[in-house]
């Protein structure tokens, strides 16, 4: 504005000289009136609340008391803060890279796709859903249960294809009985058997309707004696539905235990001599052991627990696990944005690097990624800051008792001040944290703006 | 509070509801009756709380119960979850209803503290007296002045279960702790766990260690400690966490084991019972799991599922821990005179028993006659909560501040959430909450 003055000549022209002030003055004038509207609100809206944020953060919950710098230092001692700061950390690093990145490859692959707009629609469709819905598809994806997250049955079905499942994974003995648990699992009677000898082998914990189709009742056969030189027995459900049972005893509503593994065990060497499986009623035999005294095992196969799947929302991956979700949302924002710079691209380069022989990664990396660098960053510094607020996915997913595993400055912000703790002089505290690490991410693209205004 | 105590989704949906109540309440419209002497004919009474759905449409055949016996017009106003909020920017916005329905013992007592609460008039003490236990009129009153009514009321020591679990395994509902452990081997025996834990919801566990220390330790230990005047570290807290404890680290007791149990929320707990694939017998909360069961699984109370009261520990009385709404009335309401009628009415027998027809009610007023209540398992209910009289207590974590007792992910929930993970050392547990709750009543 000040450019176009003209130089003054002499003393003829102070007239001119006037007026041209006045009209810069009003050009002045008109210039605040235009700005005024927004300073007004920028400062309602964002100077003040600032300001009053860092002053609250001088006070104690009440707000009447002044503390100085006792918020602070509470901050930095309360180990919820300080894992808010670590995770927020976690975050920083690596969803803007990992974002970046993804965008990136998919902006140069879609580019050589056929229906490149019909899949970037698509991938750009989960922008549209808000933090809230992707929140709660989210958490129940990532449900421990196989039932209901859909994550954890991809894994289950997976695993349970190359790994059976086992019988009886909720059976047990009784404590007390002849049964007794080993470390790996197993159930083993004492070493005193030998081939003459009948054992009857009581669980508990089956359900009538986990027992395995064409269960009989496991009476009769117990009351079959060994024939010598064989070591026989049953292993039976030591439950009466509806109670009434003896603990121990072989009632004769008691069902039978089928397709149960069993072991004899030679007491000198503890090695598996032979190996059978019980009938329909749960009988079992081994002929033909040699003299000896040899114990009876139900190896640990027979009890193996069902694969539970992996618990995505336990305290060791909750952050990766919604760091996964905050991807599905903002990769196609990258990638949209990425792709704009890359149709921007100067085609003559990249024709230059092909009539050269350049491969098309060596024209990736050198042509194509330089170019893109300042996309790229604008990119980059958009999702850091991005990150540095995420608050809803991180409240919705995370289940209560990984709550503190999973928190971020964000909500640890919200959860002291509003969410319970009811202190926001602790909360402004935070709030000025937050502040204070945005900060540099602002500058750097405030700078790059002007620059490129320029 | 069952309304409080929500779920991740609900919660989310109600947030959005306490915003909307805010921004367009008062739109509940006007409702009148004719009949009655009509003393109070041309003056509206507006009443906020946080009632809707089915338990708003029973509440209001009790308004419209008061308007016919009057001649007064009544307004309901929602305040969806967050009442202190609603009601506090209501006041200030010289908007502010003539009664409130306050959820929490420890609202009621800010709003008191505030300066904010009319005292209860003569009428209504004289039918508190006749008609309550004196407990319910100490959670009502504050500084010895009587502010809020219960007109509602929660019966959070019920333990429900599946009967046909319980005969396939041969038991008997259980009276003592004991018996209930030994029960709860014995269906595990037969295949089915004996009980199932929501403990994803934190608010689950502090009822299972309200009703076991008040049973164990007594009501005046309860109180010392519901008021922190007795620290967490003391000798009777560890003492209950020890006996929570026991169940919590047997494999066979809980459903899944414990880590399950963390992953389990309220519904989800009700579910594994009542659901279709029953996975355990037994499941302890108030008496709201009866309206999960049949709203959402369907069973019919008192047939597929019903109760029994939470079992004496150690040798003490059966604990009844409980909770309640209260109705008061704002000094800065535009009619509190006619609001005052309404607390008087309310104080009745007769319009409990307009809310007990309907169903999904319980009253604290001893002289309603239990044959109003529609169904058994609530007459059941009911009859162990009057029965309770003066050892009543509320829930303790309700009366606490908001940072301890009702925090998802900090506090007593989050504490008793680790000590089911792992519950080694009630020791440690015990000064976890000293430190945790030192650190909330002091703010």
């Amino acid at each position: 504005m000040t450019a176009t003055v003209a130089p003054q000549t002499g003393p003829p022209v102070t007239g001119q000289a006037e007026r041209a002030r006045r009209t810069r003055r009003r050009g002045r004038i008109i210039a605040l009136l235009f700005v005024f509207p927004a300073l007004l609100l920028l400062g309602a809206l964002v100077v003040y609340p600032v300001l009053f944020s860092i002053g609250r953060s001088f006070f104690d919950a009440s707000g009447t008391r002044f503390v100085g710098g006792d918020n602070y230092t509470e901050m930095f001692s309360d180990p919820a803060t300080l894992k808010a700061i670590r995770n927020t950390v976690i975050w920083v690093l690596v969803a803007p890279t990992l974002l970046t990145g993804l965008g990136l490859i998919l902006a140069v692959l879609v580019e050589k796709v056929r229906w490149a707009t019909a899949f970037k629609l698509l991938l750009f469709l989960p922008m549209a859903v808000s933090f809230l819905a992707a929140g709660i598809i989210f958490r129940l994806a990532y449900d421990e249960d196989p039932h209901k997250g859909v994550l954890n049955a991809a894994v289950v079905t997976v695993h349970n294809a190359f790994k059976g499942t086992a019988e009886y994974p909720t059976a047990r003995a009784r404590t007390g009985q002849d049964l007794t648990a080993e470390k790996d699992g197993s159930y083993r009677t004492a070493a005193n058997l030998g081939p003459g000898d009948t054992v009857n082998l009581g669980l508990v914990g089956v359900a009538p309707k986990d027992l395995p189709g064409g269960a009989r009742p496991a009476y009769p056969a117990a009351q079959r004696r060994a024939a010598a030189g064989e070591l026989s027995g049953v292993v039976y459900l030591d439950f009466t539905p509806g109670g009434g049972g003896r603990p121990g005893v072989v009632d004769r509503k008691e069902s039978g235990l089928p397709r149960m593994k069993v072991e004899a065990v030679r007491a000198d060497d503890g090695k598996t001599v032979a190996s059978t499986s019980t009938a329909a009623d749960g009988s079992f035999r081994f002929t033909g052991l040699a003299a000896g005294s040899y114990g009876v095992e139900l190896p640990a196969s027979n009890f193996a627990q069902p694969y539970q799947g992996v618990s995505w929302l336990g305290p060791a991956l909750v952050t990766p696990a919604i760091i996964g979700a905050y991807l599905w949302i903002w990769t196609g924002f990258a990638m949209v944005l990425i792709g704009a710079g890359l149709a921007a691209l100067p085609r003559d380069a990249l024709e230059a690097a092909r009539m050269d022989g350049a491969n098309e990664w060596q024209i990736f990396r050198r042509i194509t990624v330089p170019l893109l660098a300042p996309v790229l960053t604008v990119v980059f510094v958009t999702l850091v800051i991005n990150v540095m607020k995420v608050f809803d996915l991180v409240y919705i997913i995370a289940p209560g008792p990984v709550q503190e595993d999973a928190t971020v400055l964000a909500t640890q912000m919200w959860l002291v001040s509003f969410g319970g703790g009811n202190n926001q002089g602790l909360g402004s505290a935070l709030g000025v944290l937050l502040l204070v690490l945005v900060i540099p991410a602002m500058a750097f693209n405030v700078r790059r703006f002007r620059r490129s205004q320029r | 509070m069952m309304r409080r105590r929500t779920t991740l989704l609900t919660g989310c949906t109600a947030l959005v509801l306490a915003l909307g109540a805010t921004a367009c309440g008062g739109s509940g419209g006007p409702v009148s009756a004719g009949g009655g002497d009509k003393a109070l004919s041309g003056q509206t009474v507006t009443v906020a709380g946080v009632w809707s759905g089915d338990e708003l449409k029973s509440f209001q055949k009790v308004l419209d119960a008061f308007s016919a016996k009057t001649g007064a017009k009544t307004q309901f106003v929602s305040t969806g979850d967050n009442v202190s909020t609603v009601i506090g920017s209501k006041i200030e916005g010289g908007n502010a209803p003539d009664v409130v329905m306050v959820p929490q013992v420890g609202v009621l007592q800010q709003f008191a503290k505030s300066g904010w609460l009319k005292p209860l008039s003569k009428t209504t003490q004289q039918s508190v007296d006749s008609n309550f236990a004196p407990v319910w009129k100490n959670y009502g009153s504050v500084g010895g002045t009587l502010y809020g009514l219960y007109f509602k009321a929660a019966d959070k020591s019920t333990v429900w279960y599946s009967p046909d679990a319980l005969d396939q395994a041969g038991v008997k509902p259980p009276t003592t702790w004991a018996d209930l452990l030994k029960a709860g081997h014995t269906v595990s025996d037969s295949g089915l766990a004996a009980f199932s834990i929501g403990g994803e919801d934190g608010w689950t566990l502090t009822d299972w260690f309200e009703n076991i220390y008040l049973s164990q330790a007594g009501p005046e230990k309860y109180d010392a400690l519901a008021a922190h005047k007795l620290p967490w570290t003391d000798a009777s807290v560890v003492k209950a966490l020890g006996t929570l404890g026991t169940l919590f680290k047997d494999k066979q007791l809980i459903a899944g084991g414990q880590k399950e149990a963390l992953n389990t929320d309220f519904p989800g707990s009700v579910e594994k019972v009542f659901g279709p694939k029953p996975e355990a017998a037994m499941v302890y909360e108030g008496d709201f799991v009866a309206g999960v069961a049949h709203d959402q699984f369907g069973k019919t109370i008192g047939t597929d599922a019903t109760f029994f009261p939470f079992p004496a520990v150690d040798g003490g009385t059966a604990p009844v821990v409980s909770g309640g709404d209260a109705a008061v009335v704002l000094k800065a309401g535009k009619n509190t005179t006619a609001g005052m009628k309404l607390l008087e009415y309310l104080a009745t027998p007769e319009a409990a028993a307009v809310w007990a027809k309907e169903g999904g009610f319980l009253s604290p007023n001893k002289n309603l006659d239990l044959s109003s209540y529609s169904d058994d398992v609530t007459r059941e209910i009911a009859k162990s909560l009057v029965g309770g009289g003066d050892s009543v207590r509320f829930d303790m974590s309700d009366q606490a501040p908001a940072a301890f007792g009702g925090t998802k992910g900090a506090g007593e929930w989050k504490i008793l959430q680790d000590f089911l993970a792992d519950p080694s050392d009630p020791k440690a547990a015990a000064a976890q909450l000293e430190t945790a709750a030192a650190k909330a009543y002091k703010g």
